[in-house]
């Protein structure tokens, strides 16, 4: 590759010959080349092994044991006793139900709505930096600064939500005590913290869109939603893939919000009916307030399996779907 | 992105411009996105007893200082935002350091396995946190790291999303004829990596700092477990702060949460146009 960027040298005359470097110099020049790419890459792998493949590898470990959190250097071999064990806690299944509904409620309108803003922002538009900075401003929010907030404005008594329900004509909504109520309230949150973030991402992938396949679309006699229907969404699908794939695992993982919500010190039970418990929280519940480490690991491994289970599902889909199209 | 400007004007210049329907609901939006940290300020300068009363307060009152003194003495936010810039600084200089290096090697060097690396680095994106907490607070807790900062930076010393982001970066900003030039001329690695890649990458490294400032700066799950109330990170304390650990009326609450927000919003103020680009640079490429 090196020498056919060397340019010919005019009249054919050959090129002043380099004096001839001293051998150790050019080994380690070659040792430099060849050794480098992979000093640039090792700190990162270096760090992956010790901070995210051996905690992932030793949680299994650990969820075969029983481990008390006040002696964690002391494990007992306790075989699949932690797996049977969360397969008839009833709590465990509610917290998987729940970590389902609170995921669909908080990804399905979140990214529709996400869609039809970044198509609204992609008009040519008057203050559109304001607009952008504005949807982008709850990204910077922290999750607990925001749950905190939502939390007083979905509060049963003096709540802003239910001043305004009040306003409408319509009743005070216990929104913390009820099943679905407290899932929506804390799906509000991570709607409200992500939806810019996404809109934004949308709205790149929409700019990079040929404007001739519109104008094409256009002459067709396609209207304004035919057009985002069949030029728009089809090209824009990997970012959509891209980010469904992203909202998924951070669904799995929900944990502060719902944390939080309960505005109490019992947080980590989520909700006096475990109404809003997820998984995430399960986990926390079991390892850091039953102080049970073991049966915590084994949680952490039931949601890798499920997050495997769904990228298997995943690539399943895609694959019947290309065959489909190919055939 | 900030290297390339001209081009989104570019595409924008033949789209329909938007009526008035866009603009309300635009509007709206902005309003929604904005309105919750607005009413932070709001109650966050109210006393306990009108924050209590229907209607809510909508405009800001006068105890901003008094609750601001309760946050900073009782609750000791001080110390909780020290801890946050100390942890955040730290994160976000090794990861851009490490990022830069690897995003550069995937980039632009050939070498044995970088395609299959490459793809172990997106894969590891999607693994949860709570894959870890497990065994690191083991370890933490045999170290007594707990309740100690470098427990909550040295687990983020560097991420697969920076370097996914700078090798993104520098796939396009980094001429190969550069590098290349520089290796004839008898560069070593090293030489190469400080006056040719650095000096281009840092628009890059400086999008990728403030996103990764960002994260760090709001990182809760892992801070939770390895810290305590004695020595908190921000949202540790928030968290704190909520979950009732101190006898603090809502106004106090507000007010730990308007501290915990207001240097990051000052910073999207400043710089919102750079980070818009990064977190959309980011993401389309894929």
């Amino acid at each position: 590759m090196l020498d056919e960027a060397v340019p010919a040298t005019p009249l054919g005359r050959p090129r002043p010959a380099p004096p001839p470097p001293r051998p150790w110099r050019a080994r380690l020049y070659r040792w430099d080349l060849k050794a480098s790419p992979y000093l640039y890459v090792a700190p990162f792998f270096l760090c992956f092994l010790a901070f995210g493949l051996f905690p992932l590898l030793y949680t299994g470990w650990v969820s075969l044991h029983s481990v008390d959190l006040q002696t964690s250097d002391q494990m007992q071999w306790r075989g699949f006793d932690n797996y049977t064990r969360l397969l008839h806690d009833d709590l465990f299944w509610n917290a998987l139900r729940n970590t389902v509904t609170v995921g669909l409620l908080s990804t399905v309108p979140q990214l529709l709505m996400a869609l039809g803003l970044a198509h609204l922002l992609n008009y040519r538009l008057r203050g559109r930096g304001f607009f952008r900075i504005a949807m982008l401003a709850p990204y910077a929010t922290s999750i607990a600064a925001a749950t905190l907030v939502f939390t007083l404005l979905f509060g049963r008594d003096y709540g802003m939500v239910n001043w305004l329900l009040g306003n409408l004509g319509l009743g005070h909504v216990d929104w913390e005590g009820g099943t679905w109520t407290s899932q929506i309230a804390v799906s509000t949150i991570v709607t409200w913290r992500w939806t810019g973030y996404n809109a934004l991402i949308y709205l790149a992938a929409m700019q990079a869109v040929p404007h001739d396949l519109y104008e094409a679309a256009a002459l067709d006699g396609a209207n304004r939603w035919q057009q985002f229907r069949h030029v728009t969404v089809p090209t824009i699908r990997p970012t959509i893939l891209f980010t469904v794939v992203v909202s998924g695992i951070g669904a799995t993982q929900l944990f502060g919000e719902p944390l939080l919500f309960g505005g109490g010190a019992t947080g980590h039970s989520g909700g006096s009916a475990h109404q809003y418990q997820t998984l995430g929280l399960y986990l926390y519940d079991q390892g850091w307030y039953a102080f049970h480490l073991g049966r915590a690991a084994a949680v952490a491994w039931a949601m890798l399996l499920i997050l495997l289970a769904i990228g298997a599902l995943n690539l399943a889909l895609v694959r019947i779907r290309r065959s489909r199209n190919g055939g | 992105m900030a290297v390339n400007p001209g081009r989104r004007r570019a595409g924008a210049r033949g789209l329909t411009g938007a009526g008035p329907f866009t603009y309300a609901v635009l509007i709206l939006v902005a309003v929604l996105s904005l309105f919750p940290l607005y009413w932070t300020l709001v109650g966050a300068s109210t006393s306990g007893s009108r924050i209590a009363q229907t209607p809510p307060p909508l405009l800001p009152g006068g105890n901003l200082w008094h609750n601001l003194d309760i946050a900073w003495n009782q609750v000791h936010m001080g110390q909780a935002l020290l801890n946050s810039v100390v942890v955040a600084s730290c994160v976000t200089a090794s990861t851009v350091l490490f990022a830069t290096l690897a995003g550069f090697a995937f980039a632009k060097l050939p070498f044995r396995g970088r395609n299959a690396l490459l793809s172990l680095v997106v894969a590891t994106m999607t693994v949860p946190a709570q894959l870890s907490v497990i065994p690191l607070y083991q370890i933490m807790a045999r170290l007594h790291w707990t309740d100690r900062l470098q427990s909550v930076v040295l687990p983020n010393l560097v991420a697969a999303f920076g370097v996914f982001f700078m090798r993104q970066f520098l796939s396009e900003a980094l001429p190969i004829e550069l590098v290349e030039a520089a290796r004839m001329d008898g560069a070593s690695s090293l030489r190469i990596l400080w006056s040719v890649v650095l000096p281009i990458a840092r628009p890059g490294m400086a999008v990728l700092g403030m996103l990764v400032f960002v994260q760090s700066w709001n990182d809760f799950f892992w801070p939770l477990i390895a810290l305590s109330q004695s020595n908190p990170t921000v949202q540790v304390a928030l968290a704190g702060l909520g979950g009732g650990s101190y006898d603090s009326d809502q106004t106090v609450i507000l007010t730990g949460a308007l501290l915990g927000t207001a240097p990051l919003l000052l910073v999207f103020a400043l710089l919102g146009r750079q980070v818009v680009g990064g977190i959309t640079a980011g993401a389309v490429k894929n």
